[in-house]
C-alpha cells in the first residue's frame, strides 16, 4: 500500500506545481502598489514653491473641501500630458489643487508653469522627494483625491479623460 | 540567403528526428550491435542544426534586416566580435545554441559510449530525440530565428549596451554546455533505468558527463558573475536574484549527484537516489529555463517574455517529469542489500551527508525562487524573497557541513575509520585561535562568526597538508575541497572588510573621507564606434600616502539610447578598488561610488580552483582507461 | 510549537548587532534590504533611480530623526506593502517559505537516521 502511495502523492505535488505555474504566466510580473490606500493623510512639513515660508500637512488640509495633490517635475513628460486636465480641474469651485514639485530646479518649473500655465492653488517643494514617499508615491506624476483629511483615490501615472470624469463625480 | 538555408535545415534536422526514432526502434529489437546508420543520422543531424546556426551567424554578420531576429537584436554600428555574440545573445538564437549543444552531445555520447550494451544506447538516444524534437517544435513553432519581414528594414533596432561585453558574449554558450549536459545525463538514467543496468559500470560512464556539466556550469557562472560584478555598476557579484538561483539549482543537484556516482562506483548502493537526481537535474535546467523565458519572475536580468513560450516550455517540462516519473515507478525495483553494510564513520556516510545538506541548501534556493509565484497565485499577496532570507536559512548550515566536509575526507571507503585524528584535532583548535583572533575586530555577530571562520579554516588548513603529505594520490578532490574553503573565506573577509562611500561630487571637488581623500580632476567627453564616452578621472590619495589615479565611465549608446556605467576596478593581490559613476537628474554633480574590496580575485581564482578539480579528475579518468 | 521556537532563536541568533554601527553604514544596511519599484530586480541601495535615490535621503532622515531600523521597515511596508521589504516577514503569508526548508532538512536527517536504525536490525 505504501508503495503505491507515494508515487501518488508525488503525481499530485506536481499536479499543483503545474498548475500554480500556469496559472502564473498569466499575472503580470511587475509590482505596483495600486491596490494600497492609506486612510489619513501623511502629516509632513515641506518649504513653499516662490515663497521662503514653510508649511506644514494639517495646515494645508485644513478646510473641509475636497483637494487634490499632484506630484509634477517640469523633466517628467507625462506631466506634460496631463497638463491640460489639471488646467480643466483648476475650474472647480470646491477643490483646491496642491502640487508637489519632485526634485526639480526651481528656474525649470518657473518656464514649465509660465510656458503651460499654473492649475495650483499651492505648490510644495520636495526637492530630495521624501516628501513624495510619505505619499507612497513612487514616481512621477502620482495623483490623489483627498476628502476631509482622507486620501479617496490615488491614480499612478498621468489623469487621463476617464480619471478626470472619476475624479469630477466625486468632487460633485 | 543564409537566414533561408538556415530555416530548411532546421526543418531538414526535424525530420532526420524521425528517421533516428524509426531506425532506433527497428535496431533495438532486430539486431545485436548499433546499426552504423544511426550514428550517421545523429551526425547528419548535428550537421544540419549547426548549418543553420551558421546560416544565423552569418545573417547577423551581414546585418541582414530581413531576419527579423537580427532587426530586433543587431546595428550596423556595432563592432563584428558583438555582431557575432548578439546570435545567442536573444531569445530565438540561444535557443536554437541549446539545440545544437543537445544534437552535438548526443552524438558524442554515442561514439563515446562503444563499451555500453546496445539497448542502453538505443533509449538513451531515444529518450534524447524526445527532448531534440520538443525543441525543435518550440523553436519553429514559438520562436523561430529565420522569421521574414517585408519590407526590409533599413536598420536594426540594436543590442542592449549591457550585453555589449566579452564576458557575457561567452556566458550564454559555456552556460548551456552545463545545462544541456545534465540532459544526457537525464535520457542515460532513463535508459538505465529502464534496462535495468544500473551498476557500477553506469556510474563510472555516466561520471564524466556529470563533470563535463558541473565543469561548463561552474564556469559560465563564474563568468556571469564576473561580469556583474565590473557591469552592473554596484560592485556585488551575487544578488540571489532568480536568474542566478535557477543556474545555481542544477548546479548544486550536479554536485550532489556527483558525490552520489562517486559512491555508486564504489559500493553500487544509492541507485534509486542517483537517478532521482539525474531527473532532478535536468528537470531544474529546464525549470530554470521556463523561469527565465516565460517572464514569470520578475528579474533584473530582462528577457523579452512572451507567455506563449511559457505555455509551450511549461508543458514540456511536466511531460518529462511525468514521463521519468512514470519510468522510475514502472521499471526501478529498489536494492537495499548493499546498505546493510554500511558504516557509520565511513566515507559512504559522510558522501551520504553531504548529500542531505547540499540537497536542503537547494530546497532553500528553489522555495525561495519559485514561493512569491505560489503566494501570488494562491492569495494574490505580493512578497519578495531577498538575500536576508537566503543567509539567514544558508549560513548557520554552512557551519555543519564544512566540518562534516573535513572529517569525510578523512574517512575510509567501507571501513569505520578516522585518519589522523590528532593532526585533526590540532588543526581544529589553531583554526579555532586564529578565527577568534580575526573575528574579535570585526563589527559582527561574534559567536556564529567565529566558529563559522573556524569552520572554514578547518578545511582549509586540512587539505593544505593534505597537498603536502598524500601529494596526487587525491589531488582532484583535494584541489576542489581546497577551493572551496578558499571560497568561503574570500567570500567572508570580502563581506566584512568592503569599505563602500556614495558621495555626490562636481569637477574639481574633493571628498575626505577617513582613510582616503577622493579628488574629481576632471572629466572628458569622446565619440566611439557606437557610443559616447564620458570619463572621469579622479584620484584617491590613501592614508598612506600613495595615490591611485581611477577612471570610471559612461557609456551613451545611441542604438538602443541607453546610458550604462562602466566600473573602473583596479585589481591587485588582495584588494580590489572598484569605482563607478553616474549622472543624477537635474544636478551637475555625478554620483561616485567607491569601494575597496578586499580578496575580490580570490573569489574567482578559488572557484577556478573547484573547477579545476572537476576537470583534473577528468584527465585521469581518461588517463587510466 | 516546536519548530518555531526553534525557528525564532535561530533568527534572534542572527540579528545582527547593529547598535555600533554608524547611520551612514546602518542606511546602507537598510537600504539593501528595500526592493527597488522603479528597477524592479535591484536593491534601493545598487539602484540609481530617481526613486531609489529619495528614498536613501528618506532612510537617513528617518534615522537621524532617531527612528529604529525595524520602525523604518514597518514605515515602507507600510506605504509600499510588504513587497518592499527583501526579507519576508514570520507570518501566515510566509509560514512555509520559512518552514519547508528546515522541514526538509528534518525529513533527510530522519531518512539517514533510519537507514543506520534498519542497518542494526
Amino acid at each position: 500500500m505504501k508503495v503505491k502511495f507515494f508515487p501518488f502523492f508525488l503525481s499530485l505535488i506536481f499536479v499543483l506545481i503545474f498548475i500554480v505555474f500556469y496559472k502564473g504566466l498569466n499575472k503580470s510580473n511587475i509590482y505596483a502598489p495600486d491596490n494600497i490606500i492609506e486612510k489619513k493623510v501623511p502629516s509632513f512639513s515641506g518649504k513653499l514653491f516662490n515663497q521662503e515660508k514653510e508649511v506644514t500637512s494639517s495646515e494645508i488640509f485644513a478646510e473641509k473641501k475636497f483637494y487634490l495633490v499632484n506630484i509634477w517635475a517640469s523633466w517628467c513628460i507625462p506631466c506634460r500630458e496631463e497638463h491640460s486636465l489639471l488646467m480643466e480641474l483648476n475650474k472647480m469651485k470646491n477643490l483646491e489643487i496642491i502640487g508637489i514639485n519632485y526634485k526639480d530646479k526651481t528656474d525649470n518649473a518657473k518656464s514649465f508653469l509660465n510656458e503651460l500655465k499654473n492649475p495650483y492653488d499651492l505648490i510644495i517643494l520636495d526637492k530630495n522627494g521624501t516628501i513624495s514617499i510619505e505619499w507612497g508615491a513612487y514616481g512621477v506624476p502620482e495623483t490623489f483625491l483627498i476628502s476631509d483629511k482622507n486620501i479617496i483615490k490615488k491614480i499612478i501615472g498621468p489623469l487621463n479623460t476617464d480619471s478626470l470624469s472619476e475624479i469630477k463625480d466625486l468632487v460633485k | 540567403m543564409p537566414s533561408i538555408i538556415g530555416f530548411y535545415s532546421l526543418t531538414f534536422g526535424l525530420i532526420i528526428s524521425f528517421l533516428i526514432i524509426f531506425f532506433s526502434i527497428q535496431n533495438f529489437k532486430n539486431s545485436d550491435s548499433l546499426d552504423k546508420k544511426i550514428v550517421t543520422f545523429t551526425f547528419l543531424q548535428f550537421l544540419f542544426v549547426f548549418i543553420s546556426f551558421i546560416g544565423l551567424i552569418l545573417s547577423f554578420v551581414n546585418s541582414d534586416f530581413s531576419n527579423e531576429t537580427v532587426f530586433n537584436h543587431s546595428h550596423t554600428t556595432k563592432p563584428l566580435f558583438y555582431k557575432i555574440s548578439g546570435t545567442w545573445g536573444n531569445h530565438e538564437g540561444s535557443l536554437l545554441l541549446w539545440l545544437l549543444v543537445l544534437t552535438l552531445f548526443i552524438f558524442i555520447f554515442l561514439i563515446k559510449s562503444n563499451a555500453q550494451p546496445k539497448k542502453y544506447r538505443i533509449l538513451t538516444l531515444l529518450f534524447q530525440q524526445v527532448i531534440i524534437i520538443g525543441f525543435f517544435i518550440f523553436l519553429l513553432k514559438t520562436s523561430n530565428p529565420f522569421n521574414y519581414i517585408l519590407p526590409i528594414p533599413e536598420e536594426g533596432l540594436g543590442l542592449n549596451p549591457i550585453l555589449q561585453d566579452p564576458a557575457l558574449a561567452i556566458h550564454p554558450p559555456i552556460l548551456y554546455l552545463g545545462y544541456v549536459g545534465s540532459s544526457i545525463i537525464f535520457s542515460s538514467a532513463l535508459a538505465a533505468t529502464s534496462t535495468n543496468y544500473l551498476s557500477k559500470e553506469w556510474a563510472k560512464h555516466i561520471k564524466i558527463w556529470v563533470l563535463i556539466s558541473w565543469i561548463f556550469l561552474s564556469l559560465g557562472i563564474l563568468l556571469g558573475s564576473i561580469w556583474a560584478y565590473y557591469e552592473l555598476g554596484w560592485g556585488g557579484f551575487w544578488f540571489w536574484d532568480p536568474v542566478e538561483n535557477v543556474s545555481l539549482m542544477p548546479w548544486l543537484a550536479l554536485i550532489t549527484l556527483l558525490h552520489c556516482v562517486i559512491v555508486m562506483e564504489k559500493r553500487l548502493i544509492l541507485t534509486s537516489w542517483a537517478v532521482i537526481l539525474s531527473i532532478a537535474t535536468f528537470s531544474l535546467s529546464m525549470c530554470g529555463t521556463f523561469l527565465v523565458r516565460s517572464g514569470i519572475l520578475n528579474s533584473v536580468h530582462t528577457f523579452a517574455n512572451d507567455p506563449e513560450r511559457g505555455l509551450f516550455i511549461l508543458i514540456f517540462l511536466f511531460s518529462l517529469i511525468f514521463l521519468s516519473l512514470f519510468i522510475f515507478f514502472f521499471f526501478h525495483k529498489t536494492d537495499n542489500k548493499n546498505l546493510n553494510s554500511l558504516n557509520l564513520f565511513s566515507k559512504e556516510t559522510s558522501i551520504i551527508v553531504n548529500n542531505w545538506f547540499m540537497m536542503y541548501f537547494l530546497s532553500v534556493v528553489l522555495i525561495g525562487t519559485i514561493y512569491p509565484i505560489f503566494l501570488d497565485v494562491i492569495s494574490s499577496e505580493k512578497i519578495s524573497v531577498g538575500p536576508p532570507f537566503y543567509h539567514k536559512l544558508i549560513i548557520p548550515f554552512l557551519i555543519p557541513f564544512l566540518i562534516a566536509m573535513t572529517l569525510g575526507l578523512k574517512f575510509k571507503w567501507i571501513k569505520s575509520e578516522i585518519e589522523d585524528k590528532k593532526n585533526l584535532i590540532i588543526f581544529f583548535l589553531i583554526s579555532v585561535l586564529i578565527s577568534i583572533l580575526i573575528v574579535r575586530n570585526f563589527d559582527t555577530n561574534f559567536l556564529i562568526y567565529s566558529v563559522l571562520i573556524s569552520s572554514a579554516f578547518f578545511l582549509f588548513f586540512v587539505t593544505v597538508r593534505d597537498f603536502f603529505v598524500k601529494k596526487f594520490s587525491s589531488f582532484s578532490q583535494n584541489i576542489s575541497h581546497f577551493g572551496f574553503s578558499l571560497l568561503i573565506l574570500s567570500i567572508l573577509f570580502n563581506n566584512f572588510l568592503t569599505n563602500e562611500t556614495i558621495i555626490n561630487l562636481k569637477v574639481g571637488q574633493t571628498h575626505v573621507a577617513e582613510k582616503f581623500i577622493i579628488k574629481f580632476e576632471d572629466v572628458n567627453q569622446s565619440s566611439q564606434k557606437n557610443y559616447e564616452s564620458v570619463v572621469g578621472k579622479f584620484s584617491v590619495k590613501n592614508n598612506d600616502g600613495k595615490t591611485d589615479i581611477l577612471y570610471p565611465e559612461l557609456r551613451i549608446y545611441n542604438q538602443p539610447n541607453i546610458v550604462t556605467s562602466e566600473a573602473y576596478i583596479k585589481t591587485n593581490f588582495f584588494l580590489d578598488k572598484f569605482m563607478t559613476m553616474n549622472y543624477v537628474q537635474n544636478e551637475e554633480y555625478f554620483n561616485i561610488r567607491y569601494q575597496t574590496k578586499p580578496l575580490m580575485l580570490w573569489i574567482w581564482i578559488s572557484v577556478i580552483l573547484i573547477s579545476l578539480g572537476g576537470l583534473t579528475s577528468l584527465l585521469k579518468k581518461k588517463y587510466e582507461s | 510549537m516546536k519548530f518555531i521556537k526553534f525557528f525564532l532563536t535561530l533568527l534572534i541568533l542572527f540579528n545582527f548587532n547593529l547598535a555600533k554601527a554608524e547611520n551612514e553604514n546602518l542606511k546602507n544596511e537598510i537600504t539593501k534590504n528595500l526592493r527597488c519599484l522603479i528597477c524592479q530586480g535591484q536593491s534601493i541601495y545598487d539602484s540609481d533611480s530617481e526613486f531609489a535615490n529619495s528614498l536613501k535621503s528618506l532612510v537617513k532622515q528617518k534615522l537621524d530623526d532617531g527612528y529604529k531600523e525595524k520602525e523604518i521597515y514597518d514605515f515602507l511596508k507600510d506605504k509600499y506593502g510588504e513587497w518592499i521589504l527583501y526579507e519576508p516577514e514570520f507570518n501566515k503569508n510566509t509560514y512555509f517559505l520559512w518552514l519547508l526548508p528546515i522541514l526538509m532538512f528534518l525529513i533527510g536527517g530522519a531518512i539517514i537516521f533510519k537507514l543506520f536504525i534498519l542497518k542494526k536490525n
